[in-house]
């Protein structure tokens, strides 16, 4: 029990985090309210800072989960790049509140005050990222799925005083709450094929099915259920209809954490789910096709969407769904390869990602939050920092070499043509082909555009999410130096335990023999 | 000497300008540019691999161990002569626009020079993902320097020119990826991307249709840049919108890239394909050849002339890449070069008389050999360079793809090749064709009588060549004699490079005549055996 608790120290320090913050949010005492980030981003520094500690340690051994590397790596870069997400968010929350209440229009109300709320949420939903890579069954990864998705509902309600933002919470509610039931019918039907709920049960339940002449019918449709129900998290296809929408509706800072949070959560409970049935003799027919069909879908869905958009943010976030099509390449492909990939292209897009969004973040135009493709035309004559961040986060997405992009998608295309996955590889590259066209015209529109006459200009007026965007870019640039490093890590996250690799060896040779 | 200095010097350079005022980045640019020359000649002096098959100017770094990229440079002789024509053209860019640039210059003199090192990158990459990344890192900055400083439709110019090569690219890479993989998991060394490596496993070890696949892919990426027929329909479009340096590069040394490619990875990685293949891309560049030329004839618009005869030019250097015998694949290094001298040229012409009169039509712009004395000597020598006249270097070149295809059929007895005396004798239209084209114009806009539009404004320019503008024309000028005159210095020096890419093909093109001298034999046989089938199926 103690070596369970032990690895989850890192969730201990962001819970803490949480509550310190909500607390300290309707605090009356104003310099205290207003900091409430700062305290968000040293909870979040000090969990970045104990995870290799609390994964140095040999006294504890790692209880047996699935992937049991995998918490080291999920849990530094939720850690990290939550710190720049919560930066991105910087100023957004209470601002017009505060400053009716410093120059004494306004009184302090607990109830009205939501900064406490939402920083608390924000760490609430990181907390369930990381405790999901230490799910040994079924509740646990249901319960830290959920403990992911439902701070996200509030935070894009609260993220803006408008309808839209009104409309987009609700509309992401109701569809999260129906991917959760389909999710979760998939989880019984796991359950009655196999009999347990631990996931190291599953798997030695799936290889006695496969020996017997393969899975159960009914073990099939349960896991694609559940990984139907879990598409809608990563925003693949048939599932990524919400995804425009709810991104355009929320305040682009919460934008950003959509776009990587849920995503992050949906690609590795889908990676534990499929490690219970195993890529050694490759993934049940029935199972891959769907996967190829849904990242086919999602790759060109994703991408001749994004060429329609007229709003900045309705583009990047059909950009969000492309690239959760590429990254289920890499899970098609497999352990070996694929899965390292993507992991390492998760991090990757999370950087570059919410360097993009937090561009937008910090601009506003007359005012109002930036929205459309022609509020950021011309943007390099009020602020060539932000054109450029913008450009390099748009480069970097698109792939353009050396950026940091392009070593996750090469990544990721090695791993699916070492898996013989030809006609995927196909795929992305015509998609990664159009999305040149679209990427091109944010770096057009930012650095060459003549801004438009009417109107005003757009400006920055944040700088939180201006030093988030400037980061991220630099990061873009000179992310290729410590590519080795991450993806030295990456490999080991994608560890076996030991058992299984015993377990899997007998049913290869039991396979040989019937040969 | 480290080939690295080529490569960061023009970055620091680069980094430098955006530090400094704008008033200086000229300045700054043309001594980068200038020095990087200095020291490439200096690399060429000391190189000692000239006329032998070998690699020098090695520097290895290892890099991404698991995946087995590597930082390592090196180049042969072929890589060694293109690295020199870049280093040349980029401090004559850079003089040439002195006067030209005169909004956001800072970007302009350092994207120049981040183009630079991308060009010399893929000149000097010894690794295949380290090649992919320079030649993909080239689009960046041409992109930016066609998009902001380009002529009235330029939005349109750069996308177009973006997109087409970054798809043909995406497959490009692909087919480098398959090659690398299936290396790695018959190689006991795992993961490697080594130039060297691959084209010998890829050459040896993978079957007529994988390499034919991966011929394919390769192309996707390298036609478009050459380009060929029918994905050259960007070209034009970037050409005539660029501005002058941009043109002058994109001629010079972009669209080489293209032909490099061909020359060190698809002639030296799948033979068999290409022996199989060889008549198809051969028939591709002689339509590219005589289409160009056609739409030339019908142009009034001069750099879009000059842009389509880059096409039509090209065609030839196609033609001398898939001859397979050393005179073609000589001569199409060699027109490589000339190439980016005479069009290089071509293009610092016209926008020499586009500064001064603000159009590029040839029917408002006439007779300017009596106001421009000057710049008429350089445009007909330039033009005559480029049409061919013996004792020039556009001649040698030509004439040496040309004979390459003529001599390259199947009963040759040291270099036999699948091409032959038909090939060469319809390109050889071309060449009329490409006298009839650029001789017209000459007529047009040199002679005549004094023709000049209401547009003229000459803004500082003196009416003739300014003293910087012949000192930009001149090297070009003095190369082209010389490589006319003496061109077996460089036909030497190339041999062991040319040869040693060569070497697996005599064999291969025995092999598949022989085949297919069986297969024909095989197809009369069935004949007897159909009935059997039908019976069969009844």
């Amino acid at each position: 029990m103690l070596d369970r608790l032990w690895f989850l120290i890192p969730e201990f320090i962001l819970l803490a985090g949480a509550m310190v913050c909500a607390i300290g949010g309707i605090s009356t005492f104003a310099p205290i309210r207003k900091r409430v980030g700062f305290i968000a981003s040293i909870f979040l520094v000090i969990a970045l800072f104990s995870v290799p500690y609390v994964y140095g340690q040999t006294d504890y051994t790692h209880p047996e989960t699935m992937l049991p590397g995998l918490g080291k790596y999920i849990k530094m870069m939720a850690a990290f790049v939550g710190l720049l997400l919560v930066a991105t968010s910087g100023g957004l929350i209470d601002r017009g509140y505060e400053r009716a209440i410093g120059a004494g229009k306004d009184r302090f109300d607990p109830l009205r005050a939501n900064s406490g709320e939402f920083h608390a949420l924000l760490l609430l939903s990181l907390t369930g990222v990381m405790l999901i890579c230490e799910a040994r069954d079924l509740i646990w990864l249901f319960l830290a799925l959920e403990l992911v998705s439902l701070p996200t509902y509030v935070m894009v309600a609260i993220s803006r005083w408008s309808k839209t933002a009104q409309e987009a919470a609700m509309k992401y509610f109701f569809l999260g709450a129906l991917s959760a039931a389909l999710m979760l019918y998939g989880f019984a039907l796991l359950y009655v094929s196999t009999g347990t709920l631990v996931l190291q049960e599953i798997t030695e339940a799936f290889s006695a099915q496969q020996n017997n002449g393969g899975l159960l019918v009914i073990a099939q449709v349960g896991m694609l259920l559940a990984i139907f129900g879990l598409l809608y998290k990563i925003a693949a296809a048939p599932m990524h209809l919400y995804a425009p929408d709810v991104y355009q509706g929320a305040a682009s800072a919460v934008t950003a954490f959509l776009a990587f949070v849920p995503k992050t959560a949906g690609m590795i409970a889908i990676i534990l789910l499929l490690s219970t049935v195993g890529w050694e003799d490759g993934l049940p027919p029935a199972i891959e096709m769907a996967l190829w069909v849904v990242a086919v879908l999602t790759m060109i869905l994703g991408n001749i969407g994004a060429l329609l958009q007229r709003s900045v943010k309705r583009m990047l976030g059909y950009s969000s769904i492309a690239h959760s099509g590429y990254m289920l390449i890499g899970v098609i492909a497999g352990p070996e390869l694929g899965l390292p990939a993507v992991l390492v292209y998760l991090f990757i897009y999370g950087i570059t990602n919410t360097a993009a969004f937090a561009t937008l973040a910090s601009l506003s135009r007359g005012g109002k939050r930036v929205d459309s493709l022609e509020d950021i035309a011309g943007l390099y004559t009020t602020s060539p920092l932000a054109a450029a961040s913008m450009s390099v986060a748009s480069g970097s997405l698109l792939g353009i070499p050396p950026l940091f992009g392009f070593w996750g998608k090469l990544l990721l295309f090695a791993a699916g043509i070492a898996a013989g996955q030809i006609s995927l590889i196909i795929v992305a590259a015509v998609s990664s082909a159009i999305s040149a066209w679209y990427y091109l015209r944010l770096i057009g529109l930012s650095l060459l555009s003549n801004p438009h006459n009417h109107g005003e200009r757009t400006k920055v007026t944040l700088r939180w999410p201006l030093a988030v965007a400037v980061v991220g870019a630099c990061i873009s640039i000179a992310g290729p130096l410590v590519l080795e490093g991450v993806m030295v890590d990456a490999k080991e996250a994608i560890t076996l335990p030991e058992s299984e690799l015993a377990m899997s060896l007998p049913s290869l040779e039991v396979d040989d023999e019937r040969e | 000497m480290t080939p690295w200095l080529l490569l960061l010097i023009p970055l620091i350079g680069a980094a430098a300008i955006f530090l400094t005022k704008a008033e200086l980045s000229k300045w700054i640019s043309l001594g980068v540019s200038l020095f990087v020359f200095v020291i490439s000649i200096l690399m060429s002096v000391q190189f000692e691999q000239w006329g032998s098959m070998g690699t020098g100017l090695r520097s290895e770094t290892s890099w991404i161990n698991s995946m087995g990229l590597t930082l390592d440079l090196g180049a042969d002789s072929v890589a060694m002569m293109l690295v020199l024509l870049t280093t040349l053209l980029t401090p004559l860019c850079v003089w040439g626009s002195f006067n030209a640039i005169t909004s956001r210059r800072k970007e302009y003199y350092a994207w120049l020079l981040i183009l630079e090192t991308a060009m010399l990158g893929v000149f000097l990459a010894q690794d295949l993902i380290l090649f992919y990344v320079s030649f993909e890192l080239t689009l960046v900055p041409m992109f930016f320097l066609i998009a902001i400083y380009g002529g009235k439709n330029r939005a349109h110019a750069s996308v177009k020119f973006f997109i087409y090569t970054f798809a043909g690219s995406l497959f490009m890479l692909a087919g480098f990826v398959y090659v690398a993989w299936q290396n790695a998991q018959t190689g006991a060394g795992g993961w490697s991307f080594a130039i060297h490596d691959l084209a010998i496993y890829a050459s040896t070890k993978l079957s007529a249709t994988e390499q034919g696949w991966i011929l394919l892919a390769l192309l996707a990426g390298f036609a478009v840049k050459i380009p060929v027929f029918p994905v050259h329909t960007w070209l034009p479009l970037a050409h005539t919108e660029a501005p002058t340096a941009g043109s002058v590069i994109l001629a010079g040394v972009l669209l080489k890239l293209g032909t490099f490619g061909v020359y060190r990875f698809v002639l030296p990685m799948v033979p068999e394909a290409v022996v199989a293949w060889a008549p198809s891309i051969a028939i591709l560049g002689i339509i590219g050849i005589l289409y160009a030329a056609l739409i030339c004839w019908v142009q009034d618009d001069v750099k879009k002339l000059v842009a389509y005869s880059s096409v039509s030019h090209l065609g030839f250097c196609v033609l001398g890449l898939v001859a397979l015998n050393p005179i073609g694949l000589e001569g199409a290094v060699l027109y490589m070069i000339n190439h980016g001298l005479s069009t290089g040229a071509l293009f610092f012409l016209i926008g020499m008389m586009y500064e001064r009169y603000h159009t590029r039509d040839m029917n408002m712009i006439g007779g300017l050999a009596k106001r421009m004395p000057v710049w008429s000597v350089f445009m007909v020598f330039f033009v005559l360079a480029s049409v061919g006249l013996p004792g020039l270097n556009g001649f040698v070149s030509e004439f040496m793809c040309l004979l390459g295809t003529f001599v390259s059929s199947t009963d040759a007895q040291q270099w036999p090749g699948v091409l032959g005396p038909q090939y060469a004798a319809v390109a050889a239209i071309g060449m009329v064709l490409a006298a009839m084209y650029l001789l017209i114009m000459v007529g047009k806009v040199v002679f005549g009588t004094l023709k000049e539009p209401d547009t003229t404004d000459r803004g500082s320019l003196p009416v003739d060549l300014s003293l910087r503008e012949i000192g930009v024309l001149a090297p070009l000028a003095a190369l082209c004699i010389w490589i006319g005159v003496q061109p077996t210095v460089l036909t030497d020096a190339m041999r062991g490079s040319v040869e040693k890419v060569l070497s697996p093909y005599p064999k291969r093109v025995k092999e598949h005549v022989e085949q297919q001298h069986s297969e024909s034999i095989m197809l009369k046989v069935p004949e007897s055996e159909t009935p059997d089938k039908e019976d069969h199926h009844a």
